[in-house]
């Protein structure tokens, strides 16, 4: 197919971005808005990392040291939803932002301006999100949330005011999601390269195509759940009040029909990140690509069947605890399948290990750890003792950081010079790289045996015999909390200077983002490139 | 906590597949030794499935730290470029899986037969009924077999030492080689009933009532705490069963009904009492059922609990007072405390209306609680 008759008349080729302020205000352009997101993750990384840190000094020793109960509960719930909904998820868009549009050969999003809504609706719901911590400091303002990130009645229809501001950030976010899924199901399907199908996609933009349909389908649910609490609050509804005839449970129903997808959403994206990374650092082809695809396709649709795993205790009939816990080992099979592909890919490779090639492989042994013992927790006898103890806060936070946090880490490191053209420095990275890894080891693996000998989650306080454990998962909390700091030094240094990357960066990339300058015109394909 | 116990237990944690189980679960590392045989079910369970996926990580890492080893740029290793299109890159999304699937439907499997054993409490037998009722921040046990109830809460930091949240005012007092039904509730948040030795682990969900069983089959005190996040001072509720043979069980049953006669007496609607006595009787129940929120202190923890010092209502008419005390505050953590009897509501207004310099110099008087009522 000849690119010559595709090519768009490209006579707005000469002008460059708006200066100033206008420039970001008003962005449409694909690169700027994926930059936005990116550095809108790294400050809620900080934040939610500040209240990680925060907790765990309260947890170095038994008594109440630094904080409140309430306080403590407070913190608790922001982290999380500022981890989940702040820092992953808008970090995870940044990239899509970025290298959807490079990597099937478009100029840009297919929605423009709907891609600077979705981005610009984030900062007006962090600002919700910390007003709903910041509310109860001022005369009047309610009392604190104290519920977790489950928000489970009716402990939340306790709550003063700030848990309106709450609900209110949730829409908001769940707004911008929607919005950037839709963009980006809309690009995939209409702006790949002349000759480019589905199945020739790079395995990232697979991992987002289905990682968006799955946002669509499950974030209105949650929606709708935090909307009846709203109504249950202030409209004299029962939907979740026992006393009203309405029933508690039903709210917990809702939010893990959205809250098991919701893992998938954090963890996909990072793994299509690993499908480019692997390849290029073992210089050789990915292994599987289909089964990759097939597999993502079913944990899209088990993952959405299995809700009630986080459930086992409310008293469910042994006929429906055993179909949520048959489901959720299934699951384990394309998930199994998904890593036993990127070590295929691996295997027979002439492997070298830079930053990014490094944090896949250790993403391959720590997300199959957290992995199996989510195997465990699926198991319903067993969960009776695990559930809601900090064996469950060791399994998640295994499968969430390498699963996705660290994959966001990988990808930055491995785009980062391809973004600015500078390389950026290998050995801090490297530095930075054993810190972040040690210290995570350091903090939630003891976490397992917390939770095994008897220490439930979220608790502010604890007995003497839980000391130890507690202690080394602190220390390790300050070390993996504050090696962060490396990594903002790294990517600045980098974005300042450094030594000038080539087009093609690694020695063994491969895919149409590298054919691309390092940094890639302001628009992006103005000639869509011509796939083989 | 010694020293040596710590480093030991440190030491220990490589070995924890092969050593002796029960002593690893003394020193913390694994579940504690069961004490019913629901307990131990689930004990073995979790042991078999962690034995099963630790080879599976065994297996996992033996082959991504081989190859990162052996196939990699720097020992002069060639990639093999064909690898996916060999027969091994066809077939391996079937054989792969179907290797998972194996895996997957042992532990399913013995998940599933252990779940038949236990999820159902059975039938067969008498059972003894225990109703538990999960409050903000203490629990309620409904002997319904016997017609007594004990109220459970933490016992403070100066009395309780080293067991501090661990150790309770009046503990779950249980037979042995009895089967129990314990029926699980709340009167306002979700809690949960946790105590390790017993095995499970059961939600208690206001307007539901959820179904446990356990034969508790040696003597002994097992402690626990509550599992569901449920306000401040979810921390704060610990569990303590303690297991007793039937004869000593029989005898803690006539004590507590003689306590009950005692109290009901006492309680009597006529009884005029003087305002010292129902002051100092007040303050010891207010300092047991109400300073988790309004503090000893009486200055509350606002704005989630608000001060009864100074307090409109606790200053002003004495009808309001009675009305908050026993009706409670729909959807505020203010519940209804109807279950206290006309003595008890009585002494605890007249302390809140004295105390903390709210001189209002006001005597309540069952009687007047009656009327109320
Ligand atoms: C679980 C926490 C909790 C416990 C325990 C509790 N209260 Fe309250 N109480 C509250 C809350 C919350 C309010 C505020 C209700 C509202 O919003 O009006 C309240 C309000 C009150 C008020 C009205 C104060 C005012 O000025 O508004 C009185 C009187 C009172 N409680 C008495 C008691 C007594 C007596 C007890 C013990 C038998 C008790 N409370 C135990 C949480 C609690
Ligand atoms: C083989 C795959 C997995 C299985 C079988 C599995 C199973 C489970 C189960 C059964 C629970 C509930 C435990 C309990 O509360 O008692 C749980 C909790 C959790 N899992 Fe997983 N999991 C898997 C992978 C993942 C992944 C990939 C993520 C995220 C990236 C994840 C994130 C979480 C989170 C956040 C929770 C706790 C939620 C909360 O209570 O706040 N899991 N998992
Ligand atoms: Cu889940
Ligand atoms: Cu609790």
């Amino acid at each position: 197919m000849s690119t010559a008759t595709l090519a768009p008349a490209n006579d707005h080729e000469h002008h460059g971005p708006p200066r100033g302020m206008r420039r970001w205000l008003m962005s449409t352009n694909h690169k700027d808005i994926g930059t936005m997101y990116l550095i809108f993750a790294l400050v809620m990384l900080f934040l939610g990392g500040a209240s990680a840190m925060l907790i765990r000094a309260e947890l170095f020793m038994p008594g109440l040291q630094l904080l409140e109960p309430d306080l403590y509960n407070n913190l608790v719930t922001n982290h999380a939803l500022i981890m989940i909904f702040g820092a992953v998820m808008p970090a995870a868009a940044g990239l899509a932002n970025w290298m959807i549009p490079l990597m099937i050969g478009a100029p840009d999003m297919a929605l423009p301006r709907m891609n600077n809504l979705s981005f610009w609706i984030l900062p007006a719901a962090a600002t919700m999100l910390m007003l709903s911590f910041v509310v109860p400091f001022f005369p009047g303002g309610g009392s604190q949330i104290n519920t977790g990130w489950t928000l489970y009645p009716p402990l939340s229809l306790q709550v003063g005011m700030s848990m309106d501001f709450l609900i209110f950030a949730i829409h908001l976010l769940g707004i911008s999601s929607v919005l950037a899924s839709i963009n980006i199901i809309v690009t995939i399907f209409n702006m790949r390269a002349p000759g480019m199908n589905l199945m020739q996609m790079p395995i990232f933009v697979w991992t987002w195509l289905v990682t968006a349909f799955l946002l669509i389908l499950v974030v209105p649910v949650l929606a709708g759940g935090v909307t009846m609490l709203l109504f249950d609050r202030h409209f004299g509804t029962s939907f979740f009040n026992a006393a009203g005839g309405g029933d508690p449970v039903l709210f917990q129903h809702l939010f893990w029909f959205f809250g098991h997808p919701e893992v998938y959403v954090l963890i996909l994206p990072s793994f299509g990140v690993l499908a480019s990374i692997i390849p290029t650092f073992a210089r050789k082809p990915l292994f599987g690509y289909k089964s990759l695809v097939g597999s993502m396709i079913a944990i899209m649709f088990i993952g959405m069947v299995v809700w009630a795993h986080h459930q086992y205790t409310i008293g469910m009939s042994l006929a429906a605890v055993s179909y949520f816990m048959i489901g959720t080992i299934i699951i384990s099979i394309p998930v199994g399948l998904m890593v036993f592909n990127y070590i295929a890919t691996m295997w027979r490779g002439s492997m070298t290990f830079e930053t990014p090639m490094l944090f896949a492989v250790a993403i391959l042994l720590m997300f199959s750890f957290g992995g199996l013992t989510g195997i465990m927790l699926a198991v319903v006898p067993a969960d009776m003792q695990y559930h809601d103890s900090m064996f469950v806060v060791a399994h998640f936070h295994y499968v969430l950081l390498p699963g996705a946090v660290f994959g966001l880490f990988a990808g930055v490191f491995y785009w980062l010079p391809k973004w600015t053209g500078n390389m950026y420095d290998e050995r801090l990275a490297k530095i930075f790289f054993w810190i972040n890894v040690i210290g995570f080891n350091l903090t939630f693996f003891p976490q397992h045996f917390l939770g095994l000998a008897g220490m439930p989650r979220r608790i502010i306080d604890y007995n003497i015999m839980f000391t130890e454990f507690n202690m080394v998962s602190s220390v390790g909390a300050m070390i993996f909390g504050l090696s962060h700091l490396l990594l903002l030094y790294i990517i600045i240094k980098t974005i300042r200077g450094g030594k000038p990357a080539s087009a093609r960066v690694w020695e063994g990339a491969n895919g149409l983002e590298w054919e691309l300058p390092s940094p890639p015109p302001f628009h992006s394909w103005t000639t869509a490139p011509q796939i083989k | 906590m010694p020293r040596a116990k710590a480093r030991i237990r440190i030491l220990s944690l490589f070995t924890l597949l092969f050593c002796s189980e029960t002593a690893l679960g003394e020193l913390g590392i694994n579940f504690p030794t069961p004490a019913a045989p629901v307990a131990q079910e689930i004990y073995d369970v979790h042991m078999l499935t962690m034995r099963i996926t630790t080879v599976l990580l065994i297996i996992v890492f033996s082959f991504i730290l081989y190859s990162i080893f052996f196939h990699r740029k720097s020992r002069g290793y060639q990639a093999d470029q064909h690898f996916h299109e060999t027969w091994f890159g066809n077939w391996s999304w079937i054989f792969v899986p179907a290797m998972v699937l194996a895996v997957d439907l042992t532990i399913a499997n013995s998940a599933q037969k252990t779940l038949e054993k236990i999820w159902v409490v059975p039938k067969d037998e008498k059972l003894m009924d225990l109703k538990v009722i999960g409050h903000q921040w203490w629990w309620e046990f409904e002997y319904l077999d016997h017609d007594i109830k004990v109220e459970s809460r933490y016992t403070p930091e100066e009395k309780a030492g080293d067991l501090y949240l661990r150790e309770v005012d009046k503990r779950l007092v249980l037979p042995t080689n009895t089967r129990i039904r314990f029926l699980h509730t709340s009167a306002d948040v979700l809690h949960a009933f946790w105590v390790p030795e017993l095995g499970f682990k059961k939600d208690a969900i206001p307007g539901y009532v959820t179904e446990t069983w356990a034969e508790i089959t040696r003597e002994g005190v097992f402690r626990g705490q509550c599992a569901e996040l449920c306000g401040t001072w979810h921390s704060r509720m610990p569990l303590v069963v303690e297991a007793v043979s039937q004869e000593q069980f029989n005898s803690w049953v006539e004590e507590q009904k003689t306590l009950k006669v005692a109290a009901l007496a006492e309680a009597s609607a006529d009884k005029v009492w003087s305002k010292e006595d129902l002051f100092e009787k007040g303050k010891g129940l207010y300092n047991s059922k109400c300073s988790a929120c309004h503090q000893i202190t009486g200055l509350g923890l606002p704005p989630a609990f608000p001060a009864l010092k100074g307090s409109p209502i606790a200053t002003g008419s004495i009808s309001e007072h009675l009305k908050i005390v026993l009706n409670g505050k729909e959807g505020t953590a203010m519940q209804p405390w109807n279950s206290l009897n006309y003595l008890e509501i009585a002494s605890i207004i007249t302390y809140e209306r004295n105390a903390w310099g709210n001189d209002t110099g006001d005597v309540v008087q069952p009687a007047d609680v009656n009327a109320a009522r």
